[in-house]
């Protein structure tokens, strides 16, 4: 187990504030933040390049702020893999064994073991510069994995691949993560990455840790604005809470009233849908659980695989291109958009 | 079709190809200016050039030319290394002072260069003397030619191998260290064999540039003789006739060395 205690730290054009988290043993740990300077230097502090100005770090207990790299016993995978370009694949993978001092024959038995599990055997004797950014990745995790790491960090590992690649390597990432069960803190500005290996999610938004939870609490339930907007929350409606019964609240906006499930009994509050938990219609929905509000189509935009579609009741709705065509959904075109109860969360203004 | 293609490409190169033109005059310039003096030489008196390079005196002297600048190339590597790596890796206050210092003997005059170590390096002065206490003598002696040849050369060397430091992304180091390589490790398995090349090249410019050293050498160490003061003292006794064969043959000796180092480097780069 590692955990940082009120960490904090300042670099030329970043700071760490504040910071405490622990990560469990074989807890894959996600930090997710938006695109900037930074989520690296967290890691390169959690490794050891930076003693932090306060606070300090525990592994397994132990108090290691002061500890240097080498003696850490934590395997580092960069963002650009970083693989030493003078050494071969099986060199590379076989550095840290070496620098145990361990025997030959043994070093020799591990790397050949790591590169099997890795499908890395048929690069053993190639150097990085001619291997794909997908071979080069699981070059790297080898050799970070070999030293069977007590802590293995990952610096956004998917975000240089091309997306065939990337979603294959999710998928190793998962796996290795399954058989080896070695405690992870793992970097990225990428939803779905996030939600695709974390056991929990912690949101760092300038330099401060805002939200730490299970991926379902940090994409549904949001603690601020802020994060709702990061992690892709795009309705947001101000309204007032009008009546309370056991949990079940009804809130007054602008034109419509909203039921959803709250703790709170009154008050201004904000109210956040995710666009994906919204279902559109030609024709009003007749179900008690939910909410149905009517609204005429302002614009529609393409959105990866789906579209995106923006009505002038102040929702947006993920729709899919099957929808938009039996709908016959165009700018213009007045629809329901219905959402659970359970669908909407809500924080106090 | 095969002249409009050329015409095209004129059109569009035609500032690269007056570039190219008047620049090749200055290659032009310097070919012209040694080829001359070999032509001549091996044209008008190629009997003085065979007895110059038989001439015992004249071989000892490029010898010591070569041998001492080896030396001053070998001390400015082993200091100059580590003064490299820390500029290429750190920030802290004062290094554009300590990286101009670094640059300071380049623009020095060397007659200058040479009076200021003689001043500190002759045998009354207090360094002089120490190091003639442990047997090191500066004046006419082998070490005052290394000492010239040194300070004018480190600035080559100390520049080179700080780009070849610089140019090695400091992750390999980091990871280096969390897979539980030491910081000397990590420098040594790393960042040293990942700017070998730099390294060389530095060496090799820096050597080049103490051989042709000849205004600090002479202020120092008039004697033993390099080269370059060989082929001044022939020139002021002798003139043209007598120098000249010497000259063609530190030429004709440098530039075969240094094709030599170059093809090496060259074969480096491809096995690597």
């Amino acid at each position: 187990m590692i955990s940082l205690e009120k960490v904090s730290h300042e670099w030329d054009e970043f700071a760490l504030k504040n910071v405490s988290f622990s990560v469990k043993k074989g807890e894959h740990f996600i930090i997710l933040g938006p695109t900037a300077a930074g989520k690296t230097l967290i890691l390169e502090t959690i490794a050891g390049f930076y003693v932090p100005r306060e606070g300090q770090i525990l592994l397994n207990g132990r108090n290691i702020t002061q500890v240097p790299p080498e003696k850490r016993k934590i395997g580092f995978v960069y963002q650009d893999y970083s693989l030493f370009p003078h050494m071969t694949v099986r060199e590379n993978v076989a550095f840290g064994l070496k620098m145990q001092k361990l025997p030959k024959e043994e070093v020799e038995i591990k790397v050949q073991d790591i590169m099997n599990s890795m499908g890395i055997t048929h690069l053993q004797d190639r150097v990085p510069s001619t291997l794909s950014g997908g071979e080069q990745q699981r070059v790297a995790l080898a050799r970070a994995l070999v030293i069977e790491p007590e802590i293995l960090l990952l610096d956004e590992p998917l975000s240089a691949l091309d997306p065939r690649t990337r979603e294959s390597l999710r998928d190793e990432l998962r796996r290795i993560h399954e058989v080896l069960g070695t405690t992870t803190i793992h970097v990225t500005h990428d939803q779905d990455e996030a939600l695709a290996l974390a056991d929990r999610i912690g949101v760092i938004m300038d330099g401060q840790l805002v939200q730490v939870g299970t991926p379902h609490a940090v994409f549904n339930e949001p603690v601020t604005e802020q994060i709702a907007a990061f992690v892709g929350v795009e309705n947001f409606i101000k309204g007032k809470i009008i009546s309370s019964e056991s949990g079940a609240v009804v809130v007054q906006t602008g034109n419509y009233q909203i039921q959803a499930l709250s703790s709170f009994k009154e008050g201004e509050v904000n109210l956040f849908i995710r666009p994906e938990n919204i279902i559109l219609s030609k024709a009003k929905l007749k179900s008690s659980a939910r909410n149905c509000v009517k609204g005429k189509i302002t614009k529609i935009s393409q959105f990866g695989a789906t579209f995106r579609v923006y009505m002038n009741n102040g929702l947006s709705a993920l729709v899919t291109r099957n929808a938009i065509e039996e709908l016959k959904l165009t700018v213009g075109t007045v629809v329901y958009a219905s959402f659970k109860a359970t669908a909407i969360h809500l924080l106090k203004t | 079709m095969l002249d409009q293609k050329i015409l095209g490409s004129l059109k569009n190169r035609w500032l690269s190809l007056v570039f190219l033109f008047v620049g090749s005059s200055l290659i032009l310039f310097t070919v012209l200016v040694l080829f001359n003096m070999i032509f001549r030489q091996l044209t008008l008196d190629a009997g003085g050039l065979l007895s110059a390079a038989t001439d015992p005196d004249v071989i000892e002297s490029i010898g010591l030319t070569l041998y001492s600048s080896f030396l001053a190339t070998l001390i400015g590597a082993l200091l100059g290394t580590p003064l490299a790596f820390v500029l290429a890796r750190h920030d802290f206050p004062g290094k554009s002072v300590l990286e101009s210092v670094v640059d300071v003997p380049v623009v020095i005059p060397h007659s200058v260069a040479g009076i200021a170590l003689y001043a500190l390096f002759m045998s009354r002065s207090p360094v002089g003397s120490a190091f003639s206490s442990i047997g090191i003598i500066f004046e006419d002696n082998l070490w005052g030619i290394v000492v010239a040849m040194l300070f004018v050369s480190a600035p080559f060397y100390v520049n080179a191998a700080r780009e070849g430091f610089k140019s090695v992304n400091p992750r390999f180091e980091r990871v280096a260290r969390t897979l539980g390589a030491s910081q000397w490790k990590s420098f040594y398995k790393i960042s040293l064999p990942l700017s070998v090349r730099h390294l060389f090249s530095g060496a090799v410019m820096a050597w080049a540039r103490g051989i042709s050293e000849f205004g600090a050498v002479i202020i120092i160490a008039y004697y033993p003789m390099i080269a370059p003061v060989l082929i001044f003292h022939e020139y002021t006794t002798g003139g043209l006739s007598s120098s000249q064969p010497i000259a063609v043959l530190l030429i004709i000796i440098c530039i075969g060395i240094f094709v030599l180092l170059r093809a090496s480097s060259k074969y480096w780069e491809k096995k690597g």
